[in-house]
């Protein structure tokens, strides 16, 4: 089964439902239904029309959602038979949906599962394994989602900005289950960059595949993390390094700089070095100069002290370090990282094993307890 | 979002402000503690929340390996150990706030007298996973 397509067509046909008078709630329940029974019934006979079975199923589900609720009666007497809308009317209405879906009253992960499951065609179920909570649960945050958005006009005009977030969040903080979520954001941002022409689109969109790029590099064998100074650079894909240089480039000449292509562009010089040695940290320093000016986040405030460090040694990244707030996540282990490179590996050493008591997730934490052990191994030989 | 655990000790916690133990509740205080902590749960997953929830019988057993071969060592239970896990639950939130409100209230579930138990619980985040951009 072409679940690739069922995907793809989900945004459509929940637009077609939309232009034929059903609400958007009605609308995506009745083809989350469909796309169910597209799943269990397809393997077996799939449709010679996959948008039209679905739009006709789709349809029907509502139908019969409609007729239970005898208050819907008059409105479905009065929608049936209206005219499947023309291909610019389908882009539209998908890019309706990205707009509706990351609506400002949501919160981001209630915005990220409406997404997936209207824009990005997921089942709930697949949602939920996406993100290990039962299936009820995942059911119950995008019922209250759609709650949440039945008051905004579906052609009511979005913010662009509020998309790229959930974007981002789908690309940068899934689970690694059987849904690969990272390919399914840079899916849904090619899919509304086709859509709009817009530098910061663009900019996540590069961002995405740059990193998507370095995938193949980024753990061992044994599933431990590969930091980028040690990864395989054969190993990365060029072809998505090629397509992120190329969609940065075009963004960049717009000249309307963006957090998203100002990352996007960290990630190129770091792509564009054929050893770690001969990374251009001087430009990258200048890059997070823009991003701090540009977002003011103590995390790019960090990422910019390790920068310098590699740029102008590790006592100015050490100074670097010196003016932000210990109590930001990966300060010590940047503190350890810097004091290691100034030869103090005793220090370090104490620094690392801290690190990794604080570190946010397993393999950040196997990995800062693998260099604290390192050094304790160099040290006490 | 983030998921917690909301870690409940037969012993080991603080004591509770309300502290008469279990077995000296009258059966409608009972009902309305189960009550209390099932309404609980079933809100959490109406608000899209709720993650798993178990309880644990007290009585445990320490295993260990043995060597090549052989069977497993077992030992205790053991009376003095000072933490005994009584149950969980887990939750899936959007902010550290906000599993210290929700552990706030479930610590507020109703015991002797049918007053709040007041009972300490602990609150743990979950390790995550590694996200993609880092640098």
């Amino acid at each position: 089964m072409d679940e690739a397509l069922l995907r793809t067509l989900t945004p459509t046909v929940i637009g077609i439902l939309v232009r034929r008078g059903a609400g958007f709630a009605a609308a995506e329940d009745a083809v989350q239904d469909a796309l169910v029974e597209a799943v269990r019934v397809w393997p077996d006979g799939p449709p010679r029309d996959p948008k039209g079975w679905l739009v006709a199923v789709a349809w029907r589900k509502f139908l019969d959602a409609a007729r239970a609720d005898t208050s819907r009666r008059h409105r479905e007497g009065r929608v049936e038979g209206e005219p499947v809308p023309g291909p610019g009317e389908v882009a539209d209405d998908t890019l309706q949906l990205y707009f509706l879906c990351a609506h400002p009253s949501l919160t981001p992960a209630s915005a990220v599962a409406l997404t997936l499951r209207a824009v990005g065609g997921l089942t709930t179920r697949q949602i939920a394994q996406a993100y290990l909570v039962p299936e009820a649960t995942m059911a119950q945050r995008i019922s209250r989602a759609k709650r949440t958005v039945s008051s905004v006009r579906f052609d009511q005009p979005g913010d662009v900005a509020t998309v790229l977030r959930v974007l981002y969040l789908v690309f940068n903080e899934g689970y690694s289950g059987d849904v690969d979520l990272a390919a399914e954001a840079i899916r849904l941002t090619r899919q509304l960059a086709a859509m709009i022409s817009h530098e910061e689109v663009a900019g996540l969109l590069a961002l995405m595949l740059l990193h998507h790029a370095r995938r193949p590099a980024r753990t061992g064998p044994d599933g431990r993390l590969v930091p980028l100074a040690e990864q395989d650079r054969s190993r990365w894909n060029t072809r998505l390094i090629a397509e992120g240089v190329d969609v940065l480039q075009a963004a960049l000449t717009r000249d309307r700089l963006g957090e998203f292509q100002a990352q996007a562009a960290i990630a190129a010089l770091h792509a564009d070095a054929r050893t770690a040695a001969e990374t251009d940290w001087v430009q990258i320093v200048e890059w997070y100069d823009e991003l701090v000016r540009l977002t003011g986040s103590p995390v790019a405030r960090l990422n910019r002290a390790v920068a310098v460090g590699e740029a102008d040694g590790p006592r100015a990244g050490l100074a670097a370090l010196a003016e932000l707030d210990p109590a930001l996540p990966r300060h010590t282990a940047v503190a350890a990282y810097l004091h290691e490179r100034d030869g103090d590996p005793v220090t370090a050493a104490r620094l690392y094993a801290e690190a990794a008591r604080s570190a946010p997730n397993l393999p950040e934490r196997d990995h800062l307890t693998r260099q604290a052990a390192r050094l304790n191994a160099q040290l006490h030989r | 979002m983030a998921k917690y655990l909301l870690l409940k000790h037969y012993r080991g916690a603080p004591a509770s402000v309300n502290d008469v133990p279990m077995d000296q509740w009258t059966p409608e205080e009972l009902s309305a503690h189960v009550q209390y902590m099932q309404d609980f749960a079933a809100r959490l997953e109406g608000s899209g929340e709720f993650v798993d929830s178990q309880a644990l019988s007290p009585a445990g057993t320490f295993v260990r390996y043995d060597g090549e071969g052989r069977p497993p060592v077992t030992d205790g239970p053991f009376a003095e150990t000072k933490d005994l896990i009584a149950g969980w639950m887990v939750i899936d939130v959007e902010s550290y706030e906000r599993a210290l409100e929700l552990a706030g209230e479930l610590s507020a579930a109703p015991g002797a007298g049918g007053k709040p138990i007041h009972e300490w619980l602990e609150v743990r985040p979950f390790l995550g996973e590694h996200p993609t951009i880092t640098e």
